[in-house]
């Protein structure tokens, strides 16, 4: 069993959503997160422990997905664990069998750990309530993202503790907005919660089509104006434009979208020096951040791809030690 | 023989009468109403109360079609054991009873299988697509008490136009659920802090609002009358207590859950909580109980939808829409209008009883000699929590499920049989 620093332990059987976690639960994933990005830098080159071995990981993705699913896989493989990757078509319904039924099946091939994408909102919660396995949510709908708002977190708090050369320093205070498409967005929604829970001030900055209602009970600052949303900031997280969003009418055109919200040299200006910026990929080069800016060296996209796999091993490992019952996984 | 119900309170809303009383039931009528009645049989209802059998304008019941969500017969169940003898039900059934075959049909399940008085509505378009209108003097002989497209409200303002007028001619009233589709779609919950938190695509009031407006307006060109289902919004309050004022011939229902429960109830993605309109906040509920109390409201239907639990238990988005109603109407309205004082216990009955049965000309929701003995017997201070084995529905798709209510079924009598006891 892992405890972190406050003496906080994981007891979750399952990772649905980060606005079920405590700030100490987050705080214990940051903090087992750093042995995991050291398995990776070995130096021997052997970049794997066996903690995970003989254990099943699935991967169950119903939708598209190469980065968070290869980010998945490899931090299981870097575990040890064996891995199966299931694609699934987006809508069960299509196959005629329930989630529950696919779960159950998955399960009896005796999986340990589920980590499932889906197009609808509380598909992992559907699931994690009724099933046995550890499941983490990799992405429902416009729902959570929560290893992403994890990654997140953990890279911008690396290089917090960098800029302030403090290495026990947190987020607490720091000024973070996030540009975009908010309303369709799971990233949004987790890092707006988990940045929230570590005490950073969130804005959130984007079309007026494309805030959803009352987000500022979110506890986040709403404007739809980019100068507005970028002054003191500390760190300007981008989200990744779905562009099919404009043909159903949400944005006139890239065009405008790119004169009013893009994060580039221009608008950067309006940011302090030290603002950082993040991206969690993939990237519309020149609508969302110009290139200039998304291969510069404020940008955090690297790493947070790097630091992906490590907090991702270190969920896994929480999940497999945790004391919450599995059918599968002794504790 | 005769059965002299002795001991309870009788309240009958059309005659006014809330006082203890007795009363005598024969050959399935009332045969007497007064003081220290006897007869060859006698039931103590010390501590009950008498009312008529509630009367519940807007149920599915399923049958043809989807028979494993609900029958006529199981429907009917579950409505005595709510205290309900009288139901108007929907034609969204498969097929859909949009012509006078298949409402002679029903006629004959209903004969058949119901332990209570089942009424059908008939649709208002074939097929219920919106496009030409139904046979409604046909519809109208064979018994239907109103049209309605259901759930599908009618999208060209034109066709709506001429059902309206068609209804009026016919004498028929027109059921509206209304709800402007183009901009409710993909929604599933209220458009909110608790859609927004849980990523559910949001339906907004103004989609609701919008179409109780335009449907209004149309029955006044029409000269018909509209009768507006289960309001979920303080705009739909707002904008037919203004039309009753301009004198349209409007009447307006509300659900129990419009005014028990808000749109966080569908937090935790309880698709027990999932229903159009779907629930909404604070503020419209304060509307609802203000719109029940000055008469904006006209009665209380549950729109009862069962769904099986096999197609609730999926993910929010792919739940159908809709929960059961029939066995809680009565606890719920006791528990939250008139438990807090919102509304008198006689005007709580009226609302489920004479002012349903006015909307579509029922032959119910009274209690006098020489009519039929449908009486609903309940404790008024019985509490109790909500179980499956208290959902006599063959779906349980109910969000009260574990919820304590107050106010609890005793006995039910339809034409003077006993339909329901609480065990």
């Amino acid at each position: 069993m892992t405890v972190g620093m406050t003496g906080t332990q994981w007891n979750r059987k399952d990772l649905v959503a980060i606005a079920d976690l405590s700030r100490e639960e987050i705080e214990l994933i940051l903090d087992t997160t750093p042995q995991f990005v050291a398995v990776s830098r070995r130096a021997s080159g052997i970049k794997k422990v066996p903690l995970l071995q003989g254990r099943l990981v699935v991967l169950w993705f119903h939708e598209p997905s190469t980065r968070t699913r290869s980010s998945f896989e490899l931090a299981a493989k870097r575990l040890s664990a064996d891995t199966l990757a299931i694609a699934a078509s987006s809508s069960s319904s299509v196959k005629g069998e329930t989630l529950h039924d696919t779960l159950a099946n998955i399960e009896a091939m005796t999986a340990d750990i589920i980590v499932i994408r889906h197009s609808c909102a509380g598909a992992a919660h559907l699931l994690a309530a009724s099933h046995a396995s550890h499941i983490i949510n990799a992405g429902d709908g416009r729902h959570e993202h929560p290893t992403q708002a994890l990654l997140d977190c953990f890279t911008l708090r690396e290089a917090t503790r960098k800029r302030l050369g403090n290495p026990q320093a947190g987020l607490d205070g720091v000024r973070i907005a996030i540009i975009g498409d908010i309303a369709h967005s799971r990233v949004a929604r987790s890092n707006i919660h988990a940045f929230r829970k570590l005490g950073a001030e969130i804005t959130v900055c984007g079309p007026s089509t494309l805030l959803p209602a009352h987000i500022e009970r979110m506890g986040a600052r709403v404007t739809t104006c980019l100068r507005q949303a970028l002054e003191d900031v500390d760190a300007i997280y981008a989200l990744r434009l779905q562009l099919e969003r404009q043909s159903s009418g949400l944005f006139p055109s890239i065009r405008e979208y790119v004169r009013l919200f893009r994060i580039d040299e221009e608008s950067l200006k309006w940011a302090p020096d030290h603002a950082v910026v993040m991206h969690p990929g993939p990237i519309n080069r020149d609508v969302e951040l110009s290139t200039s800016v998304a291969d510069s060296p404020r940008s955090l996209i690297l790493r947070q791809v790097t630091n992906g796999v490590a907090t991702r091993m270190a969920v896994m490992h929480l999940l497999a030690n945790s004391p919450a019952a599995s059918g599968h996984t002794p504790s | 023989m005769a059965l002299a119900l002795i001991n309870g309170h009788l309240i009958d809303p059309a005659s006014g009468i809330s006082e203890p009383m007795d009363l005598v039931i024969a050959d399935g009528k009332i045969r007497e109403i007064g003081r220290g009645l006897r007869a060859d049989e006698t039931l103590d209802l010390e501590g009950l109360v008498v009312c008529p059998g509630l009367v519940d304008i807007q149920v599915h019941f399923r049958e043809p079609g989807f028979e494993s969500k609900e029958t006529i017969a199981s429907g009917s169940r579950a409505a005595a054991a709510g205290g309900v003898t009288s139901v108007v039900m929907m034609p969204n059934t498969n097929p859909p009873i949009d012509n006078s075959g298949i409402l002679e049909l029903v006629t004959r399940r209903i004969a058949a299988t119901a332990c209570v008085r089942v009424y059908s509505t008939a649709c208002a378009t074939k097929g219920r697509k919106g496009e030409e209108i139904t046979e409604m003097a046909d519809l109208k002989a064979a018994g239907a008490v109103a049209v309605t497209d259901d759930g599908n409200d009618i999208a060209s303002s034109a066709v709506m136009r001429r059902v309206l007028e068609y209804a009026a001619m016919v004498g028929l009233p027109y059921f509206a659920h209304c709800q402007d589709e183009a901009l409710s779609e993909g929604g599933a919950m209220n458009e909110g802090y608790t859609a927004t938190r849980l990523g559910i695509p949001g339906i907004s009031r103004e989609a609701e609002d919008i179409r109780v407006d335009r449907n209004i307006r149309l029955a006044m060109l029409a000269g018909a009358h509209i009768h507006i289902q289960h309001i979920s919004t303080a705009g739909a309050i707002e904008i037919v207590r203004q039309a009753k004022k301009r004198g349209a011939r409007v009447t307006a229902e509300t659900a129990p859950h419009y005014f028990s429960l808000t749109d966080e109830a569908a937090d935790q993605f309880n698709t027990n909580a999932k229903m159009y309109p779907p629930l909404r906040g604070p503020e419209d509920i304060e509307t609802i109980i203000a719109g029940i109390q000055d008469g904006t409201i006209d009665n209380i239907a549950t729109d009862h939808a069962p769904h099986t639990a096999t197609e609730k238990n999926v993910e929010f988005q792919y739940a159908p829409f809709g929960i059961i109603g029939l066995e809680t109407m009565l606890a719920v309205t006791m528990t939250y209008l008139v438990k807090p004082g919102h509304v008198t216990l006689e005007k709580a009955i009226e609302l489920m009883t004479t002012g349903p049965a006015r909307v579509c000309g029922l032959p119910a929701g009274t209690i006098a000699p020489e009519t039929p003995a449908d009486l609903c017997v309940f404790d008024p201070n019985a509490t109790w929590t909500v179980t499956r084995n208290d959902l006599a529905s063959k779906s349980h798709n109910t969000p009260y499920l574990g919820k304590t209510l107050q106010g609890r079924v005793r006995y039910t009598f339809c034409g003077g049989n006993l339909v329901y006891q609480c065990p």
